[in-house]
């Protein structure tokens, strides 16, 4: 049977050059990952073969005599998150004005707002925690800073999208019918803005209580002392016991929290 | 051949599909279904290539009851069975081509068909298609940029590409203005005509209906209520099969406007 | 003529007393009973932790500790750090990798539109859900504890970590597409495989690789704090030199992984703004 073939795909050279180049990039960096990784597989093995018997089952039996004290400590991690969660969801307020650029007119506020804001995003909580555990001490108070200031970045970030995405033509209104600033900010700005508001804030917390249980590691109270004494004792059935709470305790917080945000927006 | 034996289905919502169906579908025959819409001409249809499965009864196809296929046996008769549906069931984002040649998908093994590995045949076979629904310039298009006609022109592309011996088409022209729905409904009639393949279409516009079927079915609350050549079918035969007066939008207008076969 | 606009805007007192109030004293009390349950929860919260306005000004008076205590940023320890920077970008890479190969199928076992197994559907669902709430530290930790100190272990923790994020993530957009070009597909005699490579995955393919590139940028972070807890790479130096009191290393190590986190984020963005 001798059909006609389709014509050739026509492929412009640019594009077919480019393609290539990625495909260079991406293999390049494959090959430098793989050759300079240096992963010894004899110990990994080894280790393994060793640790296995001995760490998953005291995993998965945790050791139920700690319970109340983990749990005293969960609670303690999640005050943190409160805390701090609450301090940046008030911080942010101002910082999200700022970096919205329909509420502030100059380029060069909004830009160095913006650039604030995604400058300490980009600080993982537990580094923080570092630097705060260096200058107020190894307390839950340097948990509380960490978690307030990172939370701020992202929320300034959020509410500076909310804002700009607001129903300018209320405001013009207001200003048409000579409402001043203040006035226009309530009944102008924030009906609009505090059902997303909110719902960030409380969003936040969820993953704030998450960040919460490791900051202990670093001596920043919650949780995380815990699990940074099981791991330096081994003793892996505790360990197990405080993954448990871990599991639990944040299943319900994002339960309860996915709840609340349905009704409120 | 098509052979309905008793054949019922109810939904497990409790609702009647299917009620004792009996009915013989000879091979090269151009069957219209009609009914409104809740009749069961979806249900009649999408039994044949067991998209749902009826609940009683037998149903041949080539003298095989196809109601306990399973798997590879399933596969196989699918294959043998293509389908145009409402909305054209296209992959949006994939070029033309691309979903004209998904029609051999059934005749290609799953790594050969998984890296694009179509044979020189089915890719000249897949042209030959577009080139007789008149698409071929659009081969390397995205199917979205297409307009609804030429969608369901790919559609019936990609349907001849997979060699069916029965074509199925489910309300093809229910999305398209008059002008359009003609040339598809056209395009079946030709491809019925040339290439002998049975062709069995749902319509719920009775002046099509009488424009291009050998054969009427007419259905009303899952029965067959009336099973007769074209030349037996009256107004009256339409009234008995709705169970009321024809109305306006029962008929989908004039095929004059379809001058150009090309848009 | 602005001030008569004002006068008539506002309404004289006695046209309010008929006017509706504007939120009920219902609604109003609801709010200030919350307001008062943020305000206690927070008091409480605050004695818990042991902090109060007292810790809160002296702490803020010792900021200037971090002058005296980070500052000037060691420049000694440059040349290590990047060492080991290097070998985090290498364990998120793989580890990134690893991930977006494997989530495909767990993908399609949790998505609900393709799920032919309920029971697998669900126990995938489940697995999967309760991954997504343990941290990557404590992953970590767990794993560094079964295969040792060191990068592999913590390539595992990664991995483990990120295919929870991104099978959620991509299991929702296959939940999201559009069905009936597969349903077409298998109208057609193609079996399922067939059917989701050319129905299901050019629908998937943008997104996909937008969120894997995410989660990219997820591990990069992670992998630097995993580190902390003896999982190799930039984070195992940052915590032998908090150890040490080495705070000036310690400024060092953090400045050039804020710069790694911006540099990488900003590319990495710019590639998912083009794709998508």
């Amino acid at each position: 049977m001798a059909l006609e073939q389709p014509p050739k795909k026509q492929i412009p050279t640019s594009k077919r050059i480019k393609r290539i180049a990625i495909a260079l990039a991406v293999v390049a960096i494959y090959i430098w990952t793989f050759a300079s990784i240096n992963i010894d597989f004899g110990r990994v093995i080894e280790r393994a073969s060793a640790n296995f018997s001995r760490v998953l089952p005291r995993l998965f039996s945790p050791n139920w005599d700690m319970a109340g004290e983990v749990i005293e400590m969960m609670i303690e991690t999640i005050f943190i998150a409160y805390v701090g969660s609450l301090a940046a969801a008030i911080l942010a307020i101002p910082l999200g004005f700022l970096a919205a650029h329909n509420i502030t007119n100059s380029r060069i506020i909004t830009t160095i707002g913006k650039w604030i804001l995604s400058a300490v995003r980009a600080f993982p909580e537990i580094i923080l925690a570092i630097l705060f555990v260096v200058v107020v001490g190894p307390t839950p108070f340097a948990g509380i800073l960490a978690i307030a200031i990172g939370s701020t970045g992202m929320l300034g970030k959020l509410y500076s999208e909310v804002l700009e995405s607001i129903d300018m033509n209320v405001v013009e209104a207001m200003k048409a019918n000579g409402s001043n600033g203040l006035q226009i900010m309530f009944h102008g700005i924030f009906p609009q803005i505090i059902p997303e508001f909110l719902s960030y804030a409380i969003y936040r917390f969820e993953v704030d209580v998450r960040a919460s249980t490791i900051l202990g590691y670093v001596g920043a109270g919650g949780i995380g002392t815990m699990i940074f004494f099981a791991q330096s004792s081994r003793n892996w059935s505790d360990m197990g016991m405080i993954l448990l709470v871990i599991i639990v305790v944040v299943t319900i917080i994002d339960y309860t929290s996915s709840y609340i945000r349905k009704r409120i927006v | 051949m098509i052979q309905f034996k008793d054949l019922s289905l109810v939904y497990p919502n409790g609702t009647q599909g299917l009620k004792d169906v009996n009915v013989t579908i000879n091979d090269g025959e151009f069957v219209v279904i009609v009914g409104l819409s809740g009749a069961g001409k979806s249900t009649f249809i999408r039994s044949i290539n067991r998209l749902v499965t009826p609940t009683d009864g037998e149903l041949l196809i080539d003298d095989e009851d196809i109601l306990g296929y399973k798997g590879s046996k399933l596969r196989s008769l699918r294959t043998k069975v293509g389908m145009i549906f409402q909305n054209y069931n296209l992959v949006k984002r994939s070029s033309v081509f691309k979903n004209v040649l998904a029609g051999r998908l059934g005749h290609t093994g799953t790594f050969r068909s998984i890296f694009n590995l179509f044979s020189k045949e089915d890719k000249a076979l897949a042209y030959q298609n577009l080139k007789r629904v008149n698409i071929e310039e659009k081969l390397y298009n995205r199917a979205d940029q297409l307009s609804g006609g030429q969608q369901q022109r790919v559609s019936i592309a990609r349907v001849l590409t997979q060699k069916p011996d029965y074509i199925l088409a489910d309300e093809p022209v229910a999305s398209l203005d008059p002008p359009t729905s003609h040339q598809v409904m056209k395009y079946l009639k030709k491809i019925n005509q040339e290439d002998g393949i049975t062709t069995i279409v749902n319509l719920h516009f009775i002046d099509m209906a009488m424009e291009y079927a050998d054969r009427i079915i007419g259905m009303r609350a899952g029965e067959v209520v009336f099973d007769g050549p074209v030349s037996e079918v009256s107004e009256e035969t339409f009234e008995e099969i709705y169970g009321r007066s024809i109305r306006e939008d029962d008929l989908r207008g004039s095929v004059e406007e379809d001058g150009e076969a090309n848009e | 003529m602005k001030k008569m606009v004002k006068q008539m805007n506002k309404p004289s007192i006695q046209e309010d007393r008929y006017a509706p109030m504007l939120s009920p004293w219902r609604v109003k009390g609801k709010i200030t009973l919350i307001f008062f349950l943020i305000i206690g929860l927070l008091f409480f919260s605050s004695m818990q932790t042991g902090v109060d306005l007292q810790a809160l000004i002296s702490g803020l008076s010792n900021m200037n500790q971090i002058f005296v205590k980070l500052f000037p940023p060691d420049p000694g320890i440059v040349n290590l750090a990047m060492d080991r920077l290097i070998e985090t970008i290498h364990m998120a890479i793989i580890a990134s990798t690893f991930a977006t190969i494997v989530v495909i199928p767990v993908s399609l076992l949790a998505a609900r539109n393709l799920a032919t197994n309920l029971f697998v559907y669900n126990i995938t669902r489940f697995i999967l859900n309760i991954l997504r709430t343990i941290p990557d530290v404590v992953l970590a930790v767990i794993f560094v504890g079964l295969f040792g100190i060191g990068v592999f272990g913590g390539i595992v923790a990664l991995f483990v970590f990120s295919l929870g994020i991104l099978a959620k993530l991509i299991s929702e957009t296959v939940e999201s597409i559009d069905m009936d070009s597969f349903e077409a597909m298998r109208a057609s005699g193609a079996s399922s495989v067939q059917a989701i490579a050319f129905a299901v995955v050019p629908q998937v393919l943008p997104q996909f690789t937008s969120f894997s590139l995410y989660v990219f940028e997820i591990n990069i972070r992670a992998s630097v704090v995993i580190g902390l807890v003896g999982a190799g790479g930039i984070g195992n130096l940052l915590m032998q030199q908090f150890s040490f009191y080495n705070y000036d290393a310690v400024m060092m190590i953090i400045l050039i992984i804020f710069a790694v986190v911006v540099v990488i984020e900003y590319i990495s963005g710019k590639i998912r703004e083009a794709i998508i």
